[in-house]
């Protein structure tokens, strides 16, 4: 099931050419992203961050194929997003990408295996069963694939979640404020988890997120303002993070905690 | 807390617009009714009105049927009459019913409004009753006027001949003129024709005397004073009543008519709105559910439980009160529909214009508020259960499903009362359990509607596996989808299952009546053909005679019935020609003989009849007939049950007396060997194209029967039509609102890669299981009490024998299938255009 893995000859998973993303006509019109240019490289694991408005939910978006692109170029592996129709696009989502909202990510209907699965089931695939249980151990699951969601903690269900986007192989997982509804210490479980499949599983995630800490289980942080990259940082602190984004245009006075709470996406 | 309920009601005028058309067609219906049977009666009452306008005073012999000399209305009555003081004139009428052939042979006018009379030329040689359109009135006794509709039927001219019948042989007459007439009965389909006074007499009575006297006064006179003075002046044995009573009593008898076709009408009224009744409860269930946290944020900020549950019910009576408005214009148009409906099925309705009586309106308004706040009361007590703190909350969470317990033992100890009582119906032998059996169906009906959350999951569960296998994740949504809200899916289902349980009871009534009926003609009739009057006058024996010389008829066997009555008891002894009798019926003696039949001293009995009243060979039959004259003839023969016949036969001698006039009711022929296929043709030619005489074979008999048995089922179909159509927007309105409610799943569906068809299918499949789970529902329970009732006709009606025809049930399920996938329509596309990124986002 990793045949597009080998195939693809780049190291690069996803990658976005002068990006622009305007809203509205005239004088109402919002330029929420503006020429952005980034790579993100595969087996890693990259924080976008920036402060409201800065553009960073915008780009995850574009990235993704959920919403359209202006003008510039947006590549999920070779594929070029914007020369796809909706069935193209929804089928490109299903096979090559995983998603990891802010909440509400299951089915309630479903139990928390069957919502794993659910991309596969879509297709219509098998999953791979030596890769499926390395998931769902990796995210510490074993015991609750049974359960419904209402049956889960918001943190186990955001592992389900983690999951789900790890179980199809993806190209590359985009997670959008995962930790947004989750006290402190399952937040940072699952950050630990998003981590480690990066690490031992090989995988390709891309997090938008306020929250300086939960950049900083990342490899690779990218700062966003006014809809543009404006800095970059590997291997990041908590610390630094958080310097950067006090120094960012439109940086937000109010502490970072604080604010990633109120916050949606 | 008003002004919440109204702004409320305009936020959410979309997801209240299906539960709005439920509540709007129900009240359309009503209102259609309504106005439809005010309509027809008033039109009715102005047609009568019209035609006693110029009566002041009716004066009928008492009773027609004596002797005595002083019940008769002749030339001395009319002198006396005419000369009391204030009378300005009195016209004489004689009539009765007479068929006028049109251009095919075939009765002009309706069985029941096809009449002749006599023309009363007064001075200027005109009956000022009947004005002239063409030509001039009859004055000799080969000489006919026609109402100038029914003359267009005959495609007769002025001096062109017409041919008619009354009850015997066809007569011929030359049309002299045209006229016009208020009679009702002709408005609705009749034809009239008129006769010089002295025909019409010798045609409709005796020479010499009338049938009624028309009394006219001079404008001011007191119509109950003359009425009175016109008694004075009469003997005994006569009736006199003024035109107002007339009118009166016409005008009641037509509220009668009337009511009873508005009841009827308004039983399937109810229908529909009890099915809106779900809808609605359905609708703000799920309005309630969806802004738990508005009214949450009302409580913490200081309402009262009260006050929520008013503001949802003034909701609901806003809801009621607009669409109901609307929807009480739409029965304007309804009543119009339903009139062409009847129409259609023969009622002969006479034309008139909409009325529109306030009551009608009202009442409509009424309904239709009432209905939506009591369906809308139990969603409004979950509103009040709501607590403050439920603001807060930072997630929607689902409320946790109630426990059906209660509402499972509730369902269990209705449906096992109600099919208790099917069951004990089953072992009854006569009509008298029908009372039982309805009270039986409602309580099967209403049990399974309370248990219908229970019985939905194992129905969506193997439905779903089927599905599941075909459509893959689509359908395994959808069954969860389903699922999990069973109460919701119940609702809606069960407002199909009311129409399907209706439609599919009173098919297999239907099939099984027509069988049963067909069994039941070909079981006792060896005749070949029945001859029969289009007339309610029946044939004169002449006809009987006239036919039993016809080449190719082996036997004429005429039956004549007269009512009489034993012990109070109501029956009929049929008078035929006993020895023939064997020809044209399977009859089996059992006891006794029929050569032993003779005169008017002895009869045969039924072998049923003769059980219930102990009679043995030798016992007597008591009879009271209604001329008041009594009989006991012995019985001298007991006979196998026969469908043909009635349960007492006689002769001619015992039954004519007592006849009015002596007519035969039918003529069953049995055709010589090898003539019976041209006979039907040789009759008609021998008969002269009479209007009246109508051949029937076994065939056609049986195409009659089940023709109106037929004509009833589909008019119920049409009428139950409603109810299913709101059924439909039942669905469609759970969908939409549970598509509306899930917008979050549907988006987060779409971006993990289900595409737009996928959500389409998913929304299809559910619609198409909630639609299948109430049809099948609806039949089993249809099934089961038309199956159970039906034992109640065993002794009326033995050779009834349930049949199911699946083949019409298979087509019933067939369309539930359609309707889900019909319904789902809207509500799919609009899941399928979610737009992915708003859908997942800041709800």
């Amino acid at each position: 099931m990793s045949s597009h893995r080998t195939a693809t000859p780049t190291r690069v998973a996803a990658r976005a050419t002068g990006l622009s993303k305007v809203y509205g006509h005239g004088e109402t019109q919002v330029r929420a992203l503006d020429a952005v240019s980034v790579e993100f490289r595969r087996g890693e694991f990259t924080a976008i961050m920036g402060p409201s408005g800065s553009g960073k939910s915008t780009l995850m978006h574009c990235m993704a194929g959920l919403d359209s692109v202006s003008s510039g170029s947006a590549q999920i592996g070779e594929a070029e997003l914007a020369s796809l129709d909706d069935r193209r696009l929804t089928r490109l989502r299903r096979d090559k990408i995983g998603f990891v909202f802010q909440a509400f990510n299951l089915l309630p209907t479903l139990t928390a295996l069957e919502n794993i699965t659910l991309p596969m089931d879509i297709a219509g695939r098998k999953p791979d069963a030596q890769w499926l249980n390395m998931v769902v151990d990796t995210v510490g699951l074993s015991g609750r694939l049974a359960h419904r969601p209402s049956q889960l903690s918001g943190g186990q269900q955001q592992r389900v979640a983690v999951a789900r986007a790890l179980a199809a192989q993806p190209e590359i997982i985009f997670a959008d404020e995962p930790t947004g509804n989750l006290d402190s210490r399952s937040g940072a479980e699952l950050l630990g988890f998003l981590h480690e499949s990066v690490r031992a599983l090989q995988q390709t995630i891309v997090m938008v997120t306020h929250d300086p800490v939960a950049a900083s289980y990342a490899d690779r942080v990218i700062f966003l303002a006014d809809g543009r990259i404006v800095d970059e940082m590997r291997e990041p602190t908590a610390d630094a993070v958080l310097d950067r984004m006090r120094r960012l245009p439109g940086g937000n006075p109010r502490t970072p905690e604080f604010e990633a709470k109120g916050r949606t996406s | 807390m008003f002004r919440t309920a109204l702004r409320n009601l305009l936020a959410h005028k979309t997801r209240l617009m299906m539960t709005a058309l439920a509540v709007l067609l129900g009240t359309a219906f009503v209102s259609g009714t309504l106005v439809f049977s005010d309509s027809v009666g008033s039109a009715f009452r102005n047609k009568t009105a019209k035609s006693l306008d110029d009566v002041a005073v009716s004066v009928t012999p008492g009773r027609p049927s004596t002797d005595s000399k002083d019940g008769v209305l002749d030339a001395r009555v009319v002198d006396k009459v005419r000369a009391l003081p204030g009378v300005t004139s009195v016209r004489p009428s004689v009539g009765g019913a007479a068929t006028v052939a049109d251009r095919n042979n075939d009765p002009a006018g309706s069985q029941w409004g096809s009449s002749g009379a006599n023309y009363v030329p007064g001075e200027d040689g005109k009956d000022s009753r009947y004005p002239l359109k063409s030509g001039r009135g009859p004055a000799s006794a080969d000489e006919i006027a026609l109402d100038t509709r029914t003359a267009e039927k005959t495609g007769a001219k002025l001096g062109d001949t017409v041919r008619l019948a009354i009850d015997g042989p066809v007569m011929t007459k030359t049309l002299v003129g045209t006229v016009g007439t208020d009679d009702p009965r002709v408005g609705a389909g009749g034809s009239l024709a008129l006769f010089d006074t002295a025909t019409a007499q010798k045609l409709f009575g005796k020479p010499g005397e009338f049938g009624e006297l028309v009394v006219s006064a001079a404008p001011g006179t007191d119509q109950n004073a003359l009425t009175r003075q016109v008694e004075a002046a009469l003997p005994d044995g006569f009736e006199a009543q003024s035109g107002k009573q007339l009118a009166a009593e016409q005008a009641k008898a037509i509220d009668k008519e009337t009511g009873s076709i508005r009841n009827t009408l308004l039983v399937f009224a109810g229908i529909s709105l009890f099915v809106g009744v779900f809808i609605i409860a359905n609708t703000f269930t799920m309005l309630i559910a969806q802004r738990t946290r508005e009214i949450a944020l009302l409580r913490a900020v200081g309402a009262s439980r009260r006050q929520v549950v008013r503001s949802v019910l003034v909701e609901a009576g806003l809801l009621g009160l607009v669409a109901s408005a609307i929807g009480f214009v739409l029965g304007l148009g309804m009543a119009v529909g339903l009139r062409s409906v009847l129409d259609a099925g023969g009622a002969e309705l006479p034309d008139g214009p909409l009325v529109v009586e306030p009551t009608a309106a009202a009442s409509a308004l009424a309904v239709g508020v009432l209905v939506t706040v009591v369906a809308a009361w139990l969603p409004s007590r979950k509103a009040a259960r709501i607590a403050p703190v439920e603001a807060l909350a930072s997630v929607d969470q689902a409320p946790a499903p109630r426990g059906l317990v209660v509402r499972n033992s509730i369902g269990a100890v209705l449906t096992g009362l109600g099919v208790a009582i099917m069951l004990y119906v089953t072992t009854l032998r006569d009509s008298g359990g029908l009372t039982a059996a309805m009270a039986g169906s409602a309580l099967t009906l209403a049990g399974v509607i309370v248990l219908a959350p229970l019985l939905s999951r194992p129905f969506v569960t193997l439905f779903g596996k089927v599905t599941g296998r075909m459509t893959g994740v689509s359908g395994r949504l959808a069954k969860e989808n389903a699922l999990r809200n069973p109460r919701r899916t119940a609702a809606t289902a069960s407002a199909l299952m009311i129409g399907l349980t209706l439609i599919t009871g009173l098919t297999v009534a239907a099939v099984s009546a027509n069988q049963g009926v067909d069994r039941m003609g070909q079981q006792d009739l060896t005749a070949d053909y029945k001859v029969s009057s289009t007339s309610y006058l029946g044939l004169s024996p002449d006809v009987a005679k006239k036919l039993a010389g016809q080449p190719g008829v082996a036997a004429a066997v005429p039956v004549r019935m007269i009512g009489f009555q034993t012990n109070g008891e109501p029956t009929g002894v049929q008078a035929t020609d006993l020895a023939a009798l064997g020809k044209v019926t399977d009859l089996r003696v059992t006891s006794g003989s029929l050569t032993g039949v003779r005169g008017a001293d002895s009869v045969a009995v039924a072998e049923p009849y003769a059980r219930k009243h102990g009679l043995k060979i030798g016992s007597t039959v008591p009879m009271d007939f209604y001329d008041g004259q009594k009989a006991k003839p012995r019985v001298a023969a007991v006979y196998a049950k026969n469908d043909v016949l009635v349960d007492v036969l006689g002769t001619p001698a015992l039954v004519d007396p007592h006849l009015d006039r002596v007519r035969d009711d039918a003529v069953y022929l049995k055709a010589a060997p090898g003539q019976a296929g041209k006979l039907p043709a040789e009759i008609k030619k021998t008969m002269g194209g009479n209007p009246i005489i109508k051949v029937e074979s076994q065939d056609d008999l049986r195409r009659e029967s089940a023709g109106s048995i037929d004509s009833v089922l589909y008019l119920m179909y049409g009428l139950l039509g409603m109810a299913v159509v709101i059924a439909v927007i039942g669905v469609v309105n759970t969908l939409a609102m549970s598509v509306f409610e899930r917008t979050r799943e549907i988006g987060m569906l779409r971006a993990i890669g289900l595409a737009r068809t996928g959500v389409k299918q998913m929304v299809r499949l559910e619609s198409v299981m909630i639609a299948m789970f109430g049809a099948v529902l609806g039949v089993g329970v249809g099934i089961f009490l038309a199956w159970s009732g039906g034992h109640l006709l065993r002794s009326s009606f033995p050779e009834y024998e349930m049949v199911v025809p699946w083949a019409r049930i298979g087509i019933f399920l067939l369309l539930a299938l359609a309707v889900g996938v019909l319904a789902a329509v809207w509500p799919a596309r609009r899941a399928s255009r979610l737009d992915v990124l708003t859908s997942i986002g800041t709800q």
